[in-house]
């Protein structure tokens, strides 16, 4: 076991998939001789050479269809979105193609390439730096939708979306490159290095795709999150003192319904989460099938935490990051309900 | 309220309908009068072909200049079969989408030489990621035409299970990649696949079609930066065959002089070809697949031809173009002209062709009864309903396992 940052565990899940296997290449804005505006790519072109990591051009369209040529050939290519607020020129090229190569082919062709790509807020980003637009792949079928929380999951995630015989959209919270994060804005940077999930195998591991975990156990009141939001929701139950079950989805499509619904059909309350825009968010999605599985089993209406209808704002980011109060106040409005 | 004079520069064809076909303001290079480069030419020195138009086939149907590919009569006769049997089959076809027994159709009518002669100047093994107007190469490549009519009736022999719209084809077997609707898509593809047989050391290159119209789409730009950023092992065909469904090539072309012309501002090798001559398309694509086979890069192609019947089956070009067009069409038709030219060799006659016209026609009645044993769109059997949620993912996931129980299959 090694400490390492999630960006040091990306960087070494990359690192363990190009040693094991010689059809699996890294490219992106950036992400070549530099490696990457975030250094997840760092050191992969000086050990492995420039034709397995390189620089593309800026057309993050082109970038996701070279990786489907690519991977209609055979290769493992993991292509880089140099922030995810960028890869709306590559939509069609994911909706349209990457996500149906094995349907309209019946099999025939299959394109399981990776494409990983920086989401949320909290760096200062403003509104081209911070989203997170995992709800418009969540809804393509043929693509599965992957954001880990932490550097141990980060790692095994990635390499099983490398090795995953189906295309992955892999989001990685950046504000939680460097260390995890709790919703207090300022203040000294908390560090990977004294928290459990920052000791990771410097060796091969896989994590399942489409597996939850139970991150906090409790008994009066269900959180479902992803990404950020489960340090965020762990943070707040402890400061409200809340026995709250916090559920780490981790798998966004397809979502572990299994853990969740057990979770609250034990808790009885539920709070779905996203730092994205409230309307038509994934946490809609979550709440839909929470009630049709569990609607007997909730005392209270489903709550959600979210960011608001609005794009990212610069200057008033904290005020727009569903931070620990919005969660301790969703728990009290189901708690009291 | 219509105004005298637009007030922006909106550009037009020459001809309406109702007026007479007009097709004076082309200019085209003399058969034979183009030269003919090593492969290893750098891109930017093609400027000459990009601007001219390489034709082999002349006036008198003589194969003249440097470009002529010299190939055998057996090789002709076999590029004149399957451009007629592809016209054969377009025809019955379209026909038969009128009786009803298929959704949709597209024809390739006039457009015949560029998929065939390409797909035969071509390695079989060479993976193709063509447009929806490239079913000659399937039959220069030799699929089966029942399994070929399956698909277009979305039968249960269909291969692709029914999901697909008519002439949507995908043949992996025949390395024959998957058509979009959605376009030029494949052509940026191609380019990634093209890079990763380079990386796996192989022989293999790619090659991929558009039409003119969707040179204006991102993806041709995205396509063409890659292609001579790395320097892949990629023919970039566009098919100008003068229509975008109604929207004549002006729309897209804008003041370029010609949509090869486009290449050259990426510094790759592009050439402008008579799309008619099936000599000219097989020596193009011979010779840019050498180039691209040597490590010399990518060369972009554009194929002058004529889209001479409508776009599809929900398409009227009398609603926007004359009457007659595509007789008046300069470079004339592929099929008439290869043939002859063979006869000019005393390697063809005419009582052969209209016997080879019947043999093939036949040949594709006798296939359509063959295909509909396998069932219709209409009357089934078509593919289990079950195979809906089927190759989604590798596996279905709970959400697809429980959505098929919904539907109760």
């Amino acid at each position: 076991m090694a400490k390492m940052n999630m960006i040091q565990s990306l960087n070494s899940a990359l690192d363990v998939m190009m040693e094991r296997d010689p059809d699996v290449v890294s490219f992106g804005e950036d992400a070549g001789y530099f490696g990457g505006v975030f250094r997840v790519t760092a050191n992969l072109q000086k050990k492995y050479g420039l034709d397995r990591s390189f620089d593309a051009p800026i057309n993050e369209a082109a970038i996701v269809a070279m990786a489907i040529g690519m991977a209609a050939k055979g290769l493992k290519p993991v292509a880089e979105i140099q922030f995810a607020d960028y890869i709306f020129p590559g939509l069609d090229q994911i909706v349209s193609e990457l996500s149906r190569i094995r349907y309209r082919t019946a099999g025939q062709f299959t394109v399981p390439a990776v494409i990983r790509t920086p989401c949320g807020g909290g760096i200062r980003g403003g509104q081209t730096h911070s989203m997170s637009p995992e709800a418009f792949f969540t809804h393509i079928p043929g693509v599965q939708v992957v954001m880990p929380s932490n550097p141990y999951d980060a790692k095994g995630l990635l390499i099983a979306a490398i090795e995953s015989p189906d295309p992955v959209i892999f989001f990685e919270p950046k504000r939680l490159y460097n260390g995890p994060f709790e919703g207090h804005s300022g203040g000294a940077l908390a560090s990977w290095g004294n928290h459990p999930k920052g000791e990771v195998p410097e060796g091969h591991y896989s994590l399942p795709i489409g597996k939850a975990e139970v991150v906090r156990e409790g008994k009066d009141v269900t959180i479902v999150a992803y990404g950020t939001l489960v340090l965020v929701a762990q943070a707040a139950a402890e400061r409200a003192g809340i026995d709250a079950e916090v559920i780490d989805l981790k798998t966004l499509a397809p979502y572990d319904i299994e853990t969740i619904a057990r979770s609250v059909k034990k808790t009885g309350r539920c709070i779905v989460s996203q730092e994205a825009p409230r309307t038509s968010g994934f946490a809609a999605e979550l709440a839909a099938q929470i009630q049709e599985e569990c609607f007997y089993a909730l005392e209270a209406p489903i709550q959600r935490v979210t960011g608001w209808d609005t794009p990212y704002p610069h200057a008033h980011e904290w005020s727009y990051f569903p931070g620990p109060e919005r969660f301790i106040n969703a728990m009290n409005a189901v708690l009291e309900a | 309220m219509a105004q005298d004079a637009p007030r922006f520069h909106v550009p037009a064809p020459h001809a309406r309908p109702g007026d007479t076909p007009d097709f004076s303001h082309i200019e085209i290079q003399p058969a034979g009068e183009a030269k003919r480069p090593d492969v290893d030419v750098p891109g930017m020195e093609t400027r000459d072909l990009a601007l001219g138009l390489i034709g082999v086939l002349d006036h008198n149907h003589q194969a003249v200049g440097e470009w002529d590919p010299k190939l055998d009569a057996e090789v002709l006769r076999e590029g004149l079969k399957h451009m007629m049997l592809t016209r054969a089959y377009d025809d019955r076809m379209l026909k038969l989408q009128r009786q009803g027994k298929m959704s949709f159709y597209m024809k390739s009518t006039g457009e015949e030489a560029i998929a065939v002669a390409g797909a035969m100047a071509l390695d079989k093994g060479d993976m193709v990621f063509p447009s929806y107007r490239q079913q000659g190469m399937l039959f220069a490549r030799g699929r089966d035409i029942v399994d070929m009519m399956c698909h277009c009736i979305s039968n249960s022999r269909d291969n692709l299970k029914g999901r697909q719209l008519p002439v949507h084809y995908t043949w992996a077997e025949g390395n024959f990649f998957s058509i979009s609707g959605n376009l030029a898509t494949q052509f940026p593809q191609a380019v990634g696949y093209a890079m990763a047989c380079r990386y796996r050391g192989e022989d293999q290159i790619a090659a991929s079609w558009i039409g003119e119209g969707s040179t204006a789409e991102g993806d041709f730009h995205g396509a063409l930066v890659l292609a001579s950023t790395y320097k892949a092992p990629v023919l970039l065909n566009v098919v100008n065959n003068q229509w975008a469904i109604s929207t004549f090539q002006g729309i897209a072309a804008g003041d370029a002089p010609t949509f090869a012309a486009k290449g050259l501002g990426y510094g790759l090798a592009s050439l402008r070809i008579d799309g008619n001559d099936f000599l000219a398309v097989y020596a193009a694509t011979q010779w840019a697949a050498e180039r691209a086979r040597k490590g010399h890069g990518a060369t972009v192609i554009e194929s002058f031809t004529y889209r001479a019947d409508a776009h599809s089956t929900s398409d009227d070009p009398s609603g926007y173009r004359p009457k007659g067009e595509g007789e008046a069409w300069p470079l004339g038709d592929p099929i008439a002209r290869l043939k002859n030219h063979l006869i000019g060799l005393g390697e063809w006659d005419e009582e052969r062709h209209v016997a080879l016209e019947k043999e093939l026609n036949e040949l594709v009645i006798k296939s359509y009864k063959e295909a509909e044993s396998h069932g219709t769109l209409h009357d089934g059997p078509l593919s289990p309903v079950e195979s809906i949620f089927e190759d989604v993912y590798a596996e279905q996931d709970w959400r697809l396992r429980r959505q098929r129980q919904d539907l109760g299959v």
